[in-house]
């Protein structure tokens, strides 16, 4: 026992360790709003409103990320779970890609903050 | 490696291609090629392999063109050829930041074709000398399993079917000219301007050809992606 103990605090040392080593090697000056408009903005447009230049020959329209009310029916678990493994994981469409190829979680995690902004303070 | 038959073909042709090569085409010209991508084409492509594994977003963006640094595992030799003296458009956002071109509208956001540029031409001899330089880079040898794809049948309803609803490609990828998504590169062209083994490659893992790929990675297994690639067979049938 007390050994599988010490082989699993040291697992959980080295899972730490490298996250934090993942932490530090974050893009210094991105934001999430630059994330957004570079991968998002394809398909939900520049201003988050649903029509980017990808969404007009596809079958199901990205989501308006403006939209208070739809927005605030998500908690900030349900974004980064469609962000991260895509429509599909969270019962959508596949055309709402899934972005773990792409994006850590802590620029997920960026993106979401400046979702918050869009759909519901009224930034930009 | 998993073709042993498939190298030693390629090995013969290989050393067939270098006996003509040798008497056609002198190591000047190679060099001449170099010096040509140098001095009129490094502005916008990046031609010599970055010093670091990583691209930061920031540089994705301020890019004015594709990288041509692993141009040897991409672009088929007679296509590469005489696209560079016959340049016309492949990426219909523009081929460099997709949002450079796009504009705003009531409409929704749309691309403004005066933001878009013809792509520079070069002579028959130029076009020759680049191609033989650029076919020389060959980064990342990991990444490309050579005589992987072996052609098969589809049936094309059920392929584009695949490729747009299912697989979403679409979205960001035209398969016919006029229809799809504008961020990537058309795909009608694709079995015609790429190698198969980058195709599935890129299709594999995008990121791993460019850190900031604005690609998603689909995690496809080998069979869904050989699927993929026998439908962009059947659409490039379709070019003039
Ligand atoms: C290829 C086009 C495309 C791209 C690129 C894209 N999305 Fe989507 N997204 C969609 C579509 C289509 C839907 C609608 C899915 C549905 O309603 O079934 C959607 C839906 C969503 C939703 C709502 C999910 C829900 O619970 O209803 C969120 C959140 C979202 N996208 C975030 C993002 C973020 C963040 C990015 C960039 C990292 C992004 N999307 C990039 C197409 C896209
Ligand atoms: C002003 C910037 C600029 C210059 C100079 C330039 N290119 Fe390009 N090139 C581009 C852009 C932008 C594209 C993308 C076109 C598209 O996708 O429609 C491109 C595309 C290409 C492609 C196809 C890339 C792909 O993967 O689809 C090749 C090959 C290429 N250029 C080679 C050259 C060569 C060789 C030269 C020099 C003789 C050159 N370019 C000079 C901007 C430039
Ligand atoms: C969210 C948009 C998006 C989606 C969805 C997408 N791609 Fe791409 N793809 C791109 C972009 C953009 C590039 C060019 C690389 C870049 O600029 O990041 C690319 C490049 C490629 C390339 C290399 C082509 C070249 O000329 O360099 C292939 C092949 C490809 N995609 C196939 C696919 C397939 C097959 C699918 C569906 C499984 C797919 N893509 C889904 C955006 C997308």
């Amino acid at each position: 026992m007390n050994s599988v103990n010490r082989i699993t605090s040291f697992f959980l040392l080295a899972v730490t360790l490298y996250s934090l080593s993942v932490t530090a090697q974050a893009e210094s000056g991105i934001t999430g709003k630059s994330l957004y408009q570079a991968y998002c903005s394809q398909c939900h447009g520049l201003y988050g409103d649903g029509f980017g230049v990808n969404s007009y020959d596809i079958d199901v329209a990205p989501r308006d990320h403006t939209d208070a009310g739809e927005m605030n029916a998500r908690t900030n678990e349900d974004l980064f779970k469609a962000i991260k493994f895509g429509g599909k994981s969270v019962n959508k469409s596949p055309l709402m890609p899934n972005w773990d190829g792409n994006l850590d979680d802590q620029e997920i995690n960026l993106i979401i903050k400046h979702l918050r902004k869009i759909c519901c303070e009224g930034g930009q | 490696m998993h073709y042993p038959r498939y190298n030693t073909l390629k090995r013969t042709v290989t050393f067939s291609l270098f006996l003509f090569f040798a008497v056609s085409l002198s190591a000047a010209e190679s060099a001449d090629g170099k010096q040509l991508l140098m001095d009129s084409c490094s502005n916008c492509h990046q031609i010599d392999m970055p010093n670091k594994a990583s691209l930061t977003l920031q540089e994705k963006i301020n890019r004015k063109g594709p990288p041509l640094y692993f141009a040897g595992h991409k672009y088929q030799q007679a296509w590469l050829e005489n696209w560079l003296q016959h340049p016309r458009r492949i990426t219909p956002s523009g081929g460099n930041y997709w949002a450079n071109a796009v504009v705003v509208t009531d409409e929704g956001d749309e691309i403004d074709e005066n933001k878009l540029t013809a792509h520079i031409a070069v002579n028959q001899q130029q076009a020759i000398a680049i191609t033989q330089y650029l076919l020389t880079l060959k980064p990342f040898p990991d990444l490309i399993r050579e005589g992987e794809y072996t052609p098969g049948k589809v049936p094309r309803m059920l392929a584009a079917k695949d490729f747009r609803k299912f697989k979403g490609c679409v979205a960001c990828h035209r398969d016919e000219e006029g229809f799809g998504g504008v961020t990537g590169p058309e795909l009608y062209t694709a079995m015609k301007r790429l190698t198969p083994e980058y195709i599935a490659s890129y299709i594999r893992n995008p990121t791993a050809w460019e850190p900031r790929s604005l690609m998603p990675n689909s995690h496809l297994n080998d069979a869904p992606i050989y699927k993929l690639m026998n439908y962009l067979n059947i659409i490039v049938e379709d070019l003039p």
